[in-house]
């Protein structure tokens, strides 16, 4: 009694103050009990890819918001994942359990690897070169068919539980614990390390930063987190094939992470809540099935032209106001800030535009 | 051809700071203007030639305004407008047209031998039109105005900026200028392959390692990068089995590698870090 009554206690003061929070808060409760409450297959199939592509769009803004080392070729860590899982448990016959990890394994020396090679390089230029390392393990894989599987890819894989239910959990489960290890990653010390090399990494060496270190760490983590939304999605969808890979995919990811908002972690899972079933869905009716992908881009562009800084970011601001004095954040219907008293609304008009977001 | 669509990408980048995903969606736009104005109306070659790069280079310039423009101050919403520009047009014109091949007949019939091999016409007009529009666009940078008022604020744009030059109307006159370079090369090449709406990936990809190749912002930089990644693609499908998959990635493998030893690309500036 005593835990539950101090449970509700935290909830009430820690989650439900903020509409943020409370938002999250709504949204884990609602992945975790979709399967209960809305259990048609044809929905849990589609929320299950979706938690799979919110890992890895999750991953790629660890490493593009936080990093600034603006990845388009992230797919490449998705496809090694996916294609070294299927491949492992189906030539060694392995269970699918351990393949997964040993997919994440390899994502993460991938990712290590590529962040090795880029090291020096910076901008637009860091763009552009890891677009080209998919494209090269594309061009691999077509070249060793037998191997590979050529143009049909690896397929005929075991799936990781029986019943899609089942699988739903694995996925919600994974991606609910990742996203909230990487948000807990970049809210940490690592995470102000990975700010402070965005904005200035010469100032941060300065400082005493091994800045390459924390480079090549974060190129492998968000390696990692991509290899394992891969093998998770080649063993739920029972197939790895060269999709895994395509600059599509790429796009897709940098797509999701802008329109959700860098750097925040939250924003790029939102994105892709809303976003991937909204393609979904639109593709069901047959009069939009064509035209789907223009209306994406279409919306897709549209919300950035009123919200340039994404989604989540202009929700948030709209929802909520930064206390002028303790920089913590309140409800948008507060008039005092609930932590240090002091008033909301700025007396000088256009001063709240000064109080700097984050 | 690369070269034609390199310049332009490049020019736009370091002009106007935007990486332009679009930009061969524009050739693709361009191709298919020119197919729709030469098959089905039947206008003269020439004329529907010229038609297209106007039309598609005005529209371009609409782009900018309205989609590009109200982002400029977003590194990361350009990027993301541009690509969902290309992916519009390519629904457009897989709606319009329909996802199958279109082959343009070629516009001029016969061939030339030299040296003992055979070279169409067709071919030979690209590289005579590439090398009149290569030796256009240096005549543009280096010798007029314009191309001052350009390459200053390729250099540096507050300054520029302060000098009293208009920074939008220039990147505005170089997004016309690339783009009309990539319909170009759309309208000549149109013929020799086919028209489809996703030919615009392709060369994306070949273009963006020319110009990161080359290094980014520079003119002699496209050119020699162009014709080392054409010559190399060439190479790898004769000289390796499987090659014509691997000619991709052996372009690649050589950028990556030449990255490596030289951040800035071959003929690149490098760039003062912006704060």
């Amino acid at each position: 009694m005593y835990w539950l009554r101090r449970g509700w206690a935290q909830l009430r003061t820690e989650v439900l103050v903020l509409p943020s929070r409370t938002l999250a808060a709504l949204w884990v409760a609602g992945v975790l009990l979709l399967p209960l409450l809305y259990g048609d297959a044809y929905v849990l199939r589609i929320v299950t890819m979706t938690c799979i592509f919110a890992i890895f769009a999750a991953s790629w803004d660890l490493l593009a918001g936080y990093t600034g080392q603006v990845n388009f070729g992230h797919a490449l860590f998705f496809g090694a994942g996916a294609y070294t899982s299927a491949l492992m448990s189906l030539k060694l016959g392995l269970s699918p359990w351990t393949t997964i990890w040993a997919g994440t394994a390899v994502a993460f020396f991938f990712g290590f690897v590529v962040g090795y090679l880029c090291l020096r390089l910076r901008g637009s230029y860091l763009s552009l070169a890891t677009l080209a390392f998919p494209l090269i393990a594309l061009g691999m894989l077509f070249a060793f068919p037998d191997f590979s599987g050529g143009e049909l890819g690896v397929s005929g894989l075991r799936r990781l539980m029986v019943t899609p239910t089942g699988n739903y959990y694995v996925a919600a489960i994974s991606m609910l614990v990742i996203v909230f290890g990487l948000w807990a990653l970049a809210d940490s010390k690592f995470g102000i390390v990975l700010h402070a090399i965005r904005d200035d990494e010469v100032a941060a060496r300065a400082s005493g930063i091994n800045t390459l270190r924390y480079k090549l760490m974060v190129f492998a983590i968000a390696g990692a987190a991509a290899g394992f939304a891969g093998a998770l999605f080649a063993h739920y969808l029972r197939v790895a094939g060269p999709s895994t890979l395509e600059v599509a995919l790429s796009f897709q990811v940098v797509i999701w992470g802008v329109f959700g908002g860098l750097a925040t972690i939250y924003g790029p899972v939102a994105a892709v809540f809303i976003l991937y079933p909204l393609t979904e869905w639109l593709g069901s009716f047959r009069a939009f099935g064509e035209l789907r992908l223009l209306i994406f881009a279409i919306i897709v562009l549209l919300v950035l032209l009123f919200m340039p800084r994404g989604l989540t970011p202009w929700v948030r601001d709209k929802i909520e106001t930064q206390c002028p004095r303790c920089k913590q954040r309140n409800s948008f219907s507060r008039k005092l800030c609930r932590l240090c008293g002091a008033a909301l609304k700025a007396e000088v008009p256009g001063a709240q535009r000064l109080v700097g977001h984050q | 051809m690369y070269a034609l669509l390199a310049i332009g990408f490049s020019l736009i980048f370091g002009v106007a700071r935007i990486v332009n995903i679009a930009h061969t969606a524009f050739y693709m736009l361009a191709a298919y203007c020119f197919y729709t104005l030469l098959v089905k109306t039947g206008l003269g070659l020439v004329l529907s030639g010229l038609i297209s790069v106007g039309a598609v280079t005005l529209f371009s310039v609409l782009c900018y305004r309205l989609v590009i423009e109200p982002v400029r101050e977003h590194e990361a919403a350009v990027l993301i407008a541009t690509i969902a520009l290309a992916l519009i047009f390519q629904e457009l014109m897989l709606f319009t047209f329909g996802g199958h091949f279109l082959g343009i007949p070629s516009t001029l019939e016969g061939a030339v031998r030299v040296l003992g091999v055979s070279i169409p016409y067709q071919r030979l007009l690209i590289l005579v039109v590439a090398a009149i529009m290569l030796a256009g666009v240096w005549f543009v940078l280096y010798r007029t105005r314009l191309g001052l008022a350009i390459r200053a604020t390729a250099n540096d744009l507050e300054v520029a900026n302060l000098m009293g030059m208009n920074v939008h109307r220039v990147a505005m006159a170089t997004v016309a200028l690339s783009v009309a370079l990539a319909a170009v090369a759309g309208v000549v090449v149109a013929p020799v392959f086919v028209v489809d709406p996703f030919m615009w990936l392709a060369p994306l990809v070949t273009m963006l390692a020319i110009v990161v190749l080359g290094g980014l912002g520079s003119l002699k930089g496209s050119l020699i990068g162009a014709l080392i990644i054409g010559y190399v693609e060439a190479i790898t499908v004769f000289a390796v089995p499987a090659g014509a998959y691997l000619k991709g990635a052996v372009a690649l493998i050589i950028m990556v590698a030449v990255l490596l030893v030289r951040p800035e690309g071959l003929f690149g500036v490098a760039f003062e870090e912006e704060r």
